[in-house]
């Protein structure tokens, strides 16, 4: 039986494979599939280029083909004396342009900020790419250094320091001071360092450490306490500069930076804490991370300045930034807990039992095993967290605080840049500025996510 | 990195309360500090308003000024901080400032509940509206119905209640955290009327877009008497800043000034003298040195001086004496003797 | 550290420095006596420092006579009533906003969540592009945006937008009248001569709408649409369980709708519609009549709903795309149309996923909510943290009772969520 006689098979070859049909593939495909597939689909499509139509048009009209770029005044952005219609009016943003980056900080003094900004941005960007070497130096730089070099040089330094613990329980040493350092504060330095290896000698056994290397670890502590006091101490002969001269982004990315590195290390230890097994460790570390993130970050920055001042003793003043930073670190860390508490709880159970299973103590275990794992996987958390600080640091304002926000409101109310477009030229410079830090950062941390799912697949 | 990290915090921590601590005078404070903190408004022109440079001019920014020149004979030694009507009093109360000088009327509740003195009333004042001319008013009795805009947190809020309250009037009210917004809301034409105290209004009415086009009702309807004010409890401290400012009218009332100070030093006249420290030891009294006065008029001026410079006739505000003219020239400001 | 530890010798239950239970206790000892001395320390310093300043102390305040407006109240104010009725008006206001804003942000958010999965180009880019930007943008800045960019800029009262509902009732009542249903379109047709006026106002002082007042007949119709709900509540849950026994389909919606509107229709009809429409009309400085929402109160919903809505789209969206594609292949090959099957396979798996992280989005709407005092939106901590302390100058009774406010809001919504969780969580089998 041959197979030709076989009905249901072909009797020739198969017929050669036709292409798709033109409604699927090619950019007629595409368009169909994207854009026009059905009634409903055209409808859709007609819809929003209807709505592109109406939305971007008028803003580039606004922003750029109708705008006024150099003047000196409002008459220059006024329809009637420039004749035309008129969109943005730039030249208010240049006018305005110093308070929005430095705020009221002295002019002759600026170059401090700039030196401020260029070495934040210069020891930031090799940090955030991974094929960068020197990390470890990098960092240190990055979190130990350059926030008390940035400290000393906005504010001036030489904070003539009189007490040191104990001080602060009455005793006074009040000697002669030499060069803006007082040598009554630096003795009650010694006399607590002292006191402190003292007390870690004693309690050390209980947490099985040997007392020479407590020892040591106690003193190198204390020296590096020693040796940022002592920089933040020392009259360098720069001119002080009161942080209520702060203001613009200056304050927006001070709170914001501070913020965050503020909450890094406060949020971990909360983080640890809400996982440790000890109740009363648990059940405070939950209670703190839970209240502070049921309010809302305003009451935060009212709790911070108006009632913080009364809980502390005496009579002591606390700079307005430093309370809203205060407010603000507090609110940061609760948010920053939860994020490391995830990084914490994606740990597999072995990577613990196989520290345990080495010998390791818990606290070594933590700091050698989990905490690098738990880290590296929650950056993105944290970059997240930080673009909502970022977004969050306008609310200071609300505290008479000058923020980039602030500061272009009280340019609003400068009636020699009164005109009709002032204000969405304000709002429009201000948004692209807000738009730029967070949807960077946030395509970075998108980023940076998906290459650690990758480096997870392997 | 995280240990590093906290021992940088830990530092940070201690500098902010080792540095701040303070003892218990506030004038021993402020001497060992070097500067007087004052508290003052965000930006009133006339009263308290900051050039685009960050330096301050203003009736209760120079009333700063004469305490430090008392104190330090430096009328540059002090610390402006700007505060907004809501959180004025707890930055006095918590020490953040030594002194609110920032048009802060003496109420009975403030000067017993909130813990405040008032050291004076460097400006008798009353409080208006200002509505756009077109409206053709006359009297805020003819605001009835209308929307009235005001900063939240002060007594103008209460005033127009009340007023309205009593009057039959029915309105509404818009409160805004800072008298920018306030002022911001009225030109926007949010509210129909801006009530204020009266003199604040002639500053507000600068930061107008088209100042011609407002118009402040004659009409007053509560007294505002506006004075810096200090913390109970520290009497010293209390007495200097009471006796610098009449000092400053009895100065004005002896025809003290910053020009012919030198002069009046060497004057004859035993009120002169007391007065100027030549004779008795009344500066040692209040914690200065007795030469306060001529340190006062030198470097601010009297009372007079003051008011002409920053609010009066001759300024941008163009407020006259009226109710703010010594006693004798049919005003209410009387200094008392120094004696 | 080569001690006994790894040497394998029989563990002796010892006293020892490095025992767990006794550090435990320690440690636990020790943080108690530094909180216990931290809240000691923190109430004698404030008992000091109140003391000090003469500060009064205590809720007494509460009972005392405000005395300033607000602008906005949902229920009866006067400036003789107490900061306690303050305290109430401010809530109710942070209630409404957060309500409102919930709904709407709810609204768009699924909208643009579901569009930008959308095959076609344009919406989903559209999309993409309303989510970043909102996103990106800090809510206060938003709320601004709105309060002086655009609200402040429409015209004054008397030169403000008039829209008359007229038009729209007629068209109602010819489109009534022409699929027959003659008396309902007769009905419509005078309503619209009743409001013949313009009743719609937009303006600088907001937007002023028609005021229906109910006539005392209207609350039979009011009783039998509670009846009615009642009923169709009944008929669904009958419909479900026949369902579910027998599998026959019964139109539940469509059933219900009518169930819930026709009698109450019907009850209007006979009764000659007990309501009368109070027109806005402008008089003096302001429109008198008629329901007034202000700038402040627009700004603020328009902002959260929106700035919200960005994320709540970025939650939608995850929730779709974590149920697996099998799942809609599954419910295609048993022969469900696309509808269907989003209804009834897709969300309800998708809703797992997107309520824990939506909760939370409400959450943090209800906070944002508190920015309405940056445009003098009179919301809880506006007249009461705000004005009410500065009034009473009683710092750590009005934070710490605010504060309370917000927590207890918080604790609720998470407790119900967990319940919600629980009840909703996969069996697995």
């Amino acid at each position: 039986m041959s197979l030709d006689t076989v009905a249901y098979v072909a009797p020739v070859d198969l017929r050669p494979q036709e292409p798709a049909p033109v409604s699927t593939r090619g950019a007629y495909g595409w368009a169909r599939a994207h854009l026009f597939g059905s009634i409903g689909q055209v409808l859709l499509t007609l819809f929003g280029i209807w709505v592109i139509y109406v939305v971007v048009p008028p803003l580039l009209k606004f922003f750029i083909f109708d705008a006024v770029w150099t003047g000196t005044g409002r008459d220059a952005c006024l329809p009637e004396t420039v004749g035309r219609p008129v969109g943005a009016c730039w030249p208010f943003i240049a006018a305005k342009w110093n308070q929005i980056i430095y705020g009221f900080y002295p002019e002759a003094e600026r170059w401090r900020v700039n030196t401020v900004y260029f070495f934040g941005a210069a020891l930031l960007l090799p940090l955030m790419f991974p094929k960068v070497p020197y990390k470890r130096l990098n960092a240190l730089a990055f979190f130990g250094i350059y926030p008390v070099a940035a400290f000393v040089l906005l504010t001036g330094g030489d904070l003539d320091l009189r007490n040191f613990v104990l001080g602060w329980f009455g005793l006074d040493l009040g000697l002669a001071s030499a060069g803006g350092l007082r040598v009554g504060f630096w003795l009650q330095f010694l006399i607590v360092t002292g006191i402190a290896v003292g007390i870690g000698m004693l309690v050390c056994p209980f947490f099985g450490g040997e007392r020479r290397s407590v020892a040591k670890t106690i003193l190198k502590t204390f020296a590096v306490i020693g040796v940022v006091l002592l920089v933040v101490d020392i009259d360098l002969g720069l001119v002080p500069v009161e942080t209520r001269q702060w203001g613009g982004l200056l304050v927006t990315l001070v709170i914001a930076v501070t913020g965050i590195t503020v909450s890094l290390p406060f949020g971990i230890l909360l983080a640890l804490g809400r996982r440790s097994e000890l109740p009363l460790v648990k059940y405070a570390s939950i209670i703190f991370i839970e209240f502070w993130r049921g309010v809302p970050l305003i009451t935060v920055l009212f709790f911070a300045t108006y009632m913080l001042p009364l809980f502390l003793p005496g009579r002591f003043t606390i700079d307005g930034l430093l309370r809203a930073l205060v407010g603000v670190a507090l609110f940061a860390s609760a948010y920053m807990a939860e994020v490391v508490r995830a990084g914490l709880q994606a740990i597999p159970k072995g990577q613990y039992e196989g520290a345990m299973a080495l010998g390791l103590r818990s606290g070594l275990m933590m700091r050698l095993v989990v905490l690098p794992q738990a880290l590296k996987l929650v950056i993105p958390g944290i970059v997240n967290n930080f673009i909502g600080l970022f977004k969050d640091t306008t609310l200071v304002l609300i505290v008479s605080i000058f923020d980039l926000l602030g500061i272009l409101r009280a340019a609003f109310t400068d009636p020699s840049w009164a005109t009709p477009t002032t204000l969405f030229t304000g709002f429009g410079f201000a948004g692209i500025v807000y738009f730029v830090f967070c949807y960077g950062m946030s395509r970075y941390s998108m980023a940076l996510e998906r290459r650690l799912d990758r480096n997870r697949r392997h | 990195m995280s240990r590093t990290l906290k021992r940088i915090l830990l530092a940070a921590g201690m500098f902010a309360i080792g540095a701040s601590a303070a003892g218990a005078a506030t004038l021993d404070d402020v001497k060992a500090r070097g500067a007087l903190n004052c508290g003052v408004s965000q930006g009133l022109p006339g009263f308290s308003n900051p050039d685009d440079k960050g330096n301050w001019t203003g009736l209760d920014v120079d009333y700063c000024r004469a305490i430090a020149a008392a104190i330090f004979n430096d009328p540059t030694k002090v610390k402006f901080t700007p505060l907004s009507a809501k959180d004025r009093f707890t930055a006095l109360q918590s020490g953040a400032v030594d002194v609110l000088s920032r048009n802060t009327t003496w109420t009975m509740s403030r000067d017993t509940t909130l813990g405040l003195n008032f050291s004076g009333v460097t400006y008798y004042d009353g409080q208006g509206f200002m509505v756009r001319k077109s409206l053709n008013l006359k009297s805020v009795n003819e605001l009835n119905g209308a929307s009235i805009c005001v900063q939240s947190g002060t007594t103008n809020e209460l005033n127009v209640g009340d007023y309205f309250r009593a009057n039959n009037l029915k309105y509404e009210l818009i409160a805004f955290a800072t008298s920018d917004e306030t002022v911001k809301a009225y030109d926007s034409g949010r509210c129909d009327a801006l009530t204020s105290d009266q003199s604040q209004l002639y500053a507000l009415r600068l930061k107008l877009t088209n100042v011609a086009d407002h118009m402040v009702l004659p009409n007053v309807i509560s007294k505002e008497p506006l004075g810096p004010a200090v913390r109970q409890g520290d009497d010293q401290w209390f007495d200097l800043t009471k006796w610098v400012y009449f000092a400053m009218l009895n100065a004005e009332e002896l025809g003290i000034n910053s020009k012919n100070i030198d002069q009046m030093a060497a004057s004859n006249s035993p009120e002169i003298k007391r007065l100027l420290g030549s004779d008795g030891k009344f500066g040692e009294s209040i914690g200065v040195s007795n030469d306060w006065v001529v340190r006062i008029v030198k470097h601010v001026g009297n009372y007079g001086e003051m008011f002409e410079k920053n609010v009066g006739t001759s300024s941008p505000l163009g407020i006259a004496r009226g109710l703010n003219n010594l006693w004798n020239k049919g005003g209410v400001q009387y200094g008392m003797p120094v004696r | 550290m080569t001690d006994a530890r790894w040497s394998g010798s029989a563990p002796v239950r010892r006293w020892s420095w490095t025992d767990p239970a006794l550090r435990s206790a320690v440690i636990q000892i020790t943080l108690a006596i530094a909180l216990i001395w931290m809240a000691w320390s923190f109430f004698a310093n404030a008992q000091e420092n109140l003391a000090r300043q003469g500060i009064a102390s205590g809720f007494g305040f509460m009972e005392n006579s405000a005395g300033f407006g607000i602008t906005q109240t949902l229920i009866p104010y006067s400036e003789s009533m107490s900061y306690g009725r303050v305290f109430l008006v401010g809530l109710l206001n942070t209630l409404l906003v957060a309500f409102l804003g919930i709904i709407l942000a709810t609204i768009i958010g699924f909208l643009m969540g579901v569009a930008r999965l959308s095959n076609n180009v344009v919406i989903r880019a559209l999309a993409s592009a309303y989510v970043e930007v909102t996103r990106n943008l800090p809510p206060l800045f938003q709320i601004l945006f709105w309060y002086l960019a655009v609200l402040s800029t429409m015209p004054n009262p008397r030169q403000s937008w008039a829209f008359g509902i007229k038009p729209f009732l007629d068209s109602l009542a010819s489109g009534a009248s022409a699929i027959g249903l003659t008396p309902l379109g007769a009905w419509l047709k005078g309503m619209a001569d009743a409001a013949a006026a313009p009743g719609v106002f937009v303006s600088n002082r907001g937007l002023v709408v028609p005021r229906p007042i109910f006539e005392p007949d209207a609350n039979i119709i009011f009783g039998i649409l509670v009846a009615s709900v009642i009923v169709a509540f009944f008929v669904a849950r009958w419909a479900r369980k026949r369902r579910e026994a027998t599998g026959q389909q019964f139109p539940t919606f469509w059933a219900g709708l009518a169930i819930i509107v026709l009698p109450a229709l019907a009850a209007g009809l006979v009764l000659g519609a007990p309501v009368t429409i109070e027109n806005p009309e402008l008089r003096g400085f302001n429109f008198v009549g008629g329901i007034r929402v202000i700038p402040e109160f627009v700004s603020l919903l328009v902002a959260l709903s929106i700035y919200t809505a960005g994320f709540i789209a970025e939650i939608v969206r995850a929730g779709i795309l974590a149920v697996s594609k099998g799942q809609t292949e599954a419910a295609h090959s048993l022969g469900l149309r696309s509808g269907p099957t989003l209804r009834l396979i897709i969300i309800p798996q998708a809703m797992r996923v997107i309520v824990p992280p939506l909760t939370s989005q409400y959450l943090n709407l209800t906070k944002n909510s508190t920015l309405g005092v940056a445009v003098g939106y009179p919301d809880l901590v506006a007249v009461f943290a705000g004005t009410t302390l500065n009034q009473t100058g009683q710092a750590i009774e009005i934070i710490a009772l605010t504060m309370a406010v917000y927590l207890t809001i918080s604790i609720v919504t998470s407790t119900l969520m967990g319940w919600y969780n629980k009840r909703v969580a996969l069996v697995e089998r």
